[in-house]
């Protein structure tokens, strides 16, 4: 493409239909714990 | 749903449900005021209208057939349908625990949201045993989650560190049997780290958080110790040492928290950097209006600009080599958390609870102190919760103010009845027994 370039690989939606294992941290928002952005953790499960 | 922003001499559009992330040219980012699926087979002409005063007719063609091809693709402008993902969010087993090991301070930080240390309950510290059935009681409800995280938190924890200690011990002597792994993390003014705290903390938490807010002066103002004197050249030399011996592979950060005193906190973030930490977080106060150093709605301009100021001096840091993370701006667009954990949120009250110096339960650790957000007690118990299995719902809620608090004198006769329920048979039994 000419006018546009997509940096980002996954695709939240596919992420949907493997998700929700809960092995991933725990993400409080609450500033006084060093508020977690959602998307600033990782994906732990098992069999990425 | 798209966003899309100018910042850092880029067009920026996000793509809301796919998470997608596209760099556009200008020509682009203007023409996606109007375009919108429907897509048709050529760009509209009151589109063309419109722009080609300002672009060449055929680019605008050519930039409208790369965007339908987007949205085929669905990465642009895809649709919201994640509701059949709702059930996800609900009723998940316990993962997470925020063990309030010491209600009890030995700071006086002014925008202290736990009113200096005891959350308006009392100064208490846990007794270990406390932190033992805590431990239980996450072990027991955590269902199939192999990760369980525990916070120690206060107050000042270290305060109460013989009991970090034993609590730690114990949660390892069961992992095994349960087949868990526990991850700790500790939240520390620093204030009581010696050698032998920093060995224990390095070799035991998977996390530390060291709280300093950034240059002596702004840290002195808001965190000063009992006696009113700042703490900043009592913890810092503590926080390099803890440092310089941990583990690569195990996180830390330092964390400070500005206010309007502050709106220069670009400059704390870079003071912590050149003070050698290079994992840094700071954080904007959260608290009532009132207070001299709150943040206010007038002061989100000021904040977003300090923002943008940070991000590019980050920039320019980097392109010299000297790469540190401000954790607030890591994000990762390409293997980050699923749309599921997403959509859960923070999962307080389900699958992160908070347990205090009394063994109460709370939603987390912000909630502490607040009666009607109290879910329980780790020693609430009772013989009879199999045979009334919680009462009367309806009077639990129009006597006690909740259903989920057992309407005392209810509760008491049930137990009454339920004794001479059960010598009853057991008088049947024998009777019967002797007749055989």
């Amino acid at each position: 493409m000419k006018h546009i370039m997509t940096i980002n690989k996954a695709n939240l939606k596919e992420s949907a239909q493997k998700g929700g294992c809960g092995n991933c941290q725990a993400s409080c928002q609450s500033a006084c714990k060093t508020s977690c952005t959602v998307a600033n953790q990782k994906c732990e499960r098992d069999d990425k | 749903m798209i966003h899309k922003y100018y910042l850092g001499g880029l067009y920026i559009v996000l793509d809301v449900n796919s998470g997608g992330v596209h760099i556009v040219d200008e020509l682009t980012y203007d023409l996606l005021d109007d375009a919108q699926p429907p897509f048709s087979e050529e760009c509209p002409q009151e589109i063309l209208d419109k722009l080609s005063a300002k672009y060449d007719p055929a680019e605008i063609r050519e930039c409208y057939q790369e965007l339908t091809s987007l949205y085929e693709e669905k990465i642009l402008f895809s649709p919201d349908d994640y509701e059949k993902y709702a059930k996800f969010t609900v009723a998940s087993p316990i993962k997470a625990m925020c063990l309030h090991i010491a209600h009890d301070c030995n700071l006086r930080c002014k925008y202290c949201f736990a009113s200096t240390g005891d959350f308006g309950t009392g100064r208490k510290l846990m007794p270990a045993e406390t932190g033992k059935k805590a431990i239980d009681f996450l072990l027991e409800n955590s269902g199939n989650r192999k990760n369980l995280e525990l916070d120690f938190f206060g107050g000042e924890p270290l305060m109460n560190f013989d009991a970090v200690k034993e609590v730690v011990k114990y949660a390892r002597s069961r992992e095994a049997e349960y087949g868990k792994r526990f991850r700790f993390t500790i939240t520390t003014n620093g204030v009581l780290l010696d050698d032998d705290k920093i060995d224990f903390i390095n070799r035991e938490m998977s996390n530390v958080v060291l709280s300093i807010d950034g240059r002596k002066d702004v840290h002195d103002r808001m965190r000063p110790a009992i006696n009113g004197k700042g703490s900043y050249d009592i913890i810092l030399p503590k926080y390099k040492k803890l440092i310089e011996n941990r583990s690569r592979d195990k996180d830390w950060y330092v964390r400070g928290t500005f206010t309007k005193y502050n709106l220069d906190f670009a400059e704390d973030v870079f003071s912590l950097y050149e003070q050698g930490f290079d994992q840094i977080s700071v954080e904007p106060v959260v608290c009532e209006a009132e207070y001299p150093y709150a943040l206010t709605e007038a002061d989100v301009p000021a904040v977003a600009a300090e923002y943008e100021r940070l991000a590019q001096r980050l920039l320019e840091n980097d392109k010299a080599g000297k790469h540190f993370n401000f954790f607030h701006f890591m994000i990762d667009l390409d293997q980050g958390p699923c749309a599921i954990k997403r959509l859960r949120g923070c999962g307080c009250g389900n699958e992160y609870v908070a347990i205090t110096p009394d063994g109460d339960i709370y939603p987390c650790h912000q909630f502490v102190g607040i009666e009607e957000y109290k879910m329980g007690n780790l020693d609430e118990d009772c013989w009879a919760k199999f045979y009334c299995s919680g009462g009367c719902n309806a009077n639990n809620y129009m006597y006690m103010g909740d259903v989920l608090k057992a309407h005392t004198l209810s509760c008491e006769f049930e137990k009454k009845r339920v004794e001479c329920a059960i010598m009853l048979q057991a008088v049947k039994s024998l009777a019967n027994n002797q007749a055989e």
